[in-house]
């Protein structure tokens, strides 16, 4: 597989920021132009390294955003007390290089190479290579059928808003759900609480449907979420997590 | 800060085990040299908000790999791991 | 080849040191960053002891007794080997020396053990003369079980790693043998002054 194996292909390198968007008040995307760019998997990520003019350097991991054949994206969310997502967010403008290698991931991965149903529930900016799957689902023009449960506080934090918008009303076979859990808009049709078990049972499949499973966000979101779907009768491999940290990114 | 939030998977050292071991190693089979439970690396726990990154098993926390890394050297301590299978790709 | 620098990165960096009491390498902090290596334990109180094993003979205290020796409060710079430096930190503890006197015992080292695994080596005479303490409170308040709470060990003129939480006892020995860290690249030793941070150093 591209780029999973080879060392040579692994270590770093600097990218060439060509463009940001700004998703919502605390997430942007990042374009980058990687020259030596092996290509990707949805749900991989890249690992990113920040090197200051003393010497020091940080290193934080991010989901790649875009799919597979699309070029190079990655979405950051600025955490509180980070220190390299601030400056992601904040600082990184076009034309600035950024030091990173990748791809990286085997298991967290989605290729289409089937068309068994797809669930992906995120937590937060747990949404982005679940996103890399959406897109990539789309790309492919597989006919796999996909749901996405997508946990947000508010519906100003919801990042890629107005593609998913679109997703859900053009896209065959792409169906969008949103729980907001700390407000919701007037008007809100939408769940309104906390992933539980009922809200689960819901928006999955059946276990005897046979659908592979992607969850993605806090260790603590991951942990009830997998937890509920188990309950559900799930079978636990086919059920895949990656726990994001706020871990001072 | 939740304590749980300091708590990762094996996803998150997808790199790093790509940089010390040159293989994608998140789909492989760790065995517990501690309680002999097998887990796919991808669903080990992983601590690496502290000096060095520590790996531990999911089933009964036992340390299965630390690792420390220094400006041009790292230390890796496999020894809470049985055998591990390394396979080309 | 130099490496590349990330136009504009600083991290969250502040080496302002008119004092001089920020050990080299070492950057500012006025939060109390939390640092994990495995999951957090809670030992209840009633199940909690501190026991000093290798003397004459093991010596033990329970909650209550600890609590009942003479405690200090005292404020101190601490400095963790990961780069950040936190002044003017306030605890109350017991101080070593005060359990030490208790234990009869001919050692020059110790490994300290905890809840949870985590080890750590010192020589005795880093935790005597008022340099080390088992500590409860930091702040003003219980200390929190992120941060070692119900108690940890306190030795803030080495690197932070030392400073172990969750700390159940002392392993008197008569040679300096390599804790959790120092087995692992940390120095065996520790001093923040002389940076001394991995083997070799």
């Amino acid at each position: 597989m591209a780029g999973t194996a080879v060392l040579g292909r692994l270590s770093w390198q600097v990218a060439q920021v060509s463009a940001t968007v700004d998703e919502t008040a605390r997430v942007r995307t990042i374009r980058l132009d990687a020259g030596q760019w092996p290509g990707h998997r949805a749900g991989q990520h890249v690992d990113v390294r920040l090197t200051a003019e003393d010497g020091y350097q940080a290193e934080r991991s991010y989901s790649i955003a875009s799919a597979p054949g699309q070029g190079l994206e990655i979405t950051v969310e600025r955490l509180e007390d980070g220190e390299v997502s601030p400056y992601l967010v904040d600082e990184l403008r076009a034309g600035d290089g950024l030091e990173l290698r990748g791809p990286i991931g085997g298991y967290f991965v989605w290729d289409g190479d089937d068309d068994r149903p797809v669930l992906l529930v995120a937590g937060g900016s747990g949404i982005v290579p679940l996103m890399a799957m959406i897109r990539h689902r789309l790309t492919i023009e597989s006919s796999a059928p996909m749901r996405l449960l997508y946990s947000s506080r508010t519906i100003d934090e919801v990042i890629y808003r107005d593609e998913l918008d679109r997703v859900a009303a053009d896209a065959e076979g792409v169906e969008i759900f949103h729980t907001l859990t700390r407000a919701q808009p007037a008007g809100w049709t939408g769940y309104a609480r906390r992933i539980d078990q009922e809200l689960l049972r819901e928006v999955s499949w059946a276990p005897a449907d046979g659908a592979g499973v992607f969850v993605c966000g806090s260790t603590r979101f991951v942990e009830a979420v997998a937890e509920g779907l188990l309950a559900l009768g799930h079978d636990p491999l086919s059920i895949k997590t990656e726990r994001f940290g706020g871990t001072g990114g | 800060m939740e304590t749980n939030e300091l708590k990762l998977d094996g996803n998150a050292i997808g790199g790093l085990l790509l940089e010390l071991f040159g293989l994608e190693m998140t789909t492989t089979t760790w065995v517990c040299r501690s309680c002999g439970a097998a887990e796919l690396v991808a669903r080990v726990d992983v601590y690496v908000r502290a000096p060095g990154t520590v790996v531990r098993c999911p089933h009964c926390d036992a340390v299965l790999m630390r690792i420390v890394r220094a400006p041009g050297r790292r230390w890796v301590d496999l020894g809470g791991l049985g055998t591990l299978e390394l396979r080309d790709p | 080849m130099p490496h590349f620098i990330s136009r504009g990165f600083q991290g969250r960096r502040r080496r302002d040191d008119p004092e001089g009491r920020v050990p080299p390498g070492q950057y500012l902090t006025d939060d109390f960053p939390v640092l994990s290596a495995g999951p957090t334990p809670h030992t209840p109180l009633e199940r909690w002891s501190f026991t000093i094993r290798g003397g004459a003979e093991p010596v033990t205290w329970t909650w209550d007794e600890l609590r009942a020796l003479p405690t200090e409060t005292f404020t101190v710079d601490i400095h963790c080997v990961t780069k950040w430096s936190k002044l003017d930190t306030v605890w109350e503890g017991v101080s070593v020396e005060t359990l030490l006197e208790h234990v009869d015992h001919h050692s020059d080292y110790l490994v300290a053990f905890c809840d949870g695994g985590y080890t750590t080596n010192l020589p005795l005479e880093d935790v005597t003369g008022g340099k080390a303490w088992i500590a409860f409170a930091y702040d003003g308040e219980p200390l929190d079980p992120e941060h070692g709470g119900p108690a940890r060990l306190l030795v803030p003129h080495l690197y932070f790693w030392k400073s172990a939480k969750w700390v159940r006892g002392f392993d008197l020995r008569d040679e300096d043998e390599p804790g959790f860290w120092e087995s692992n690249g940390y120095h065996l030793y520790g001093d923040p002054w002389r940076e001394q941070r991995y083997w070799g150093d």
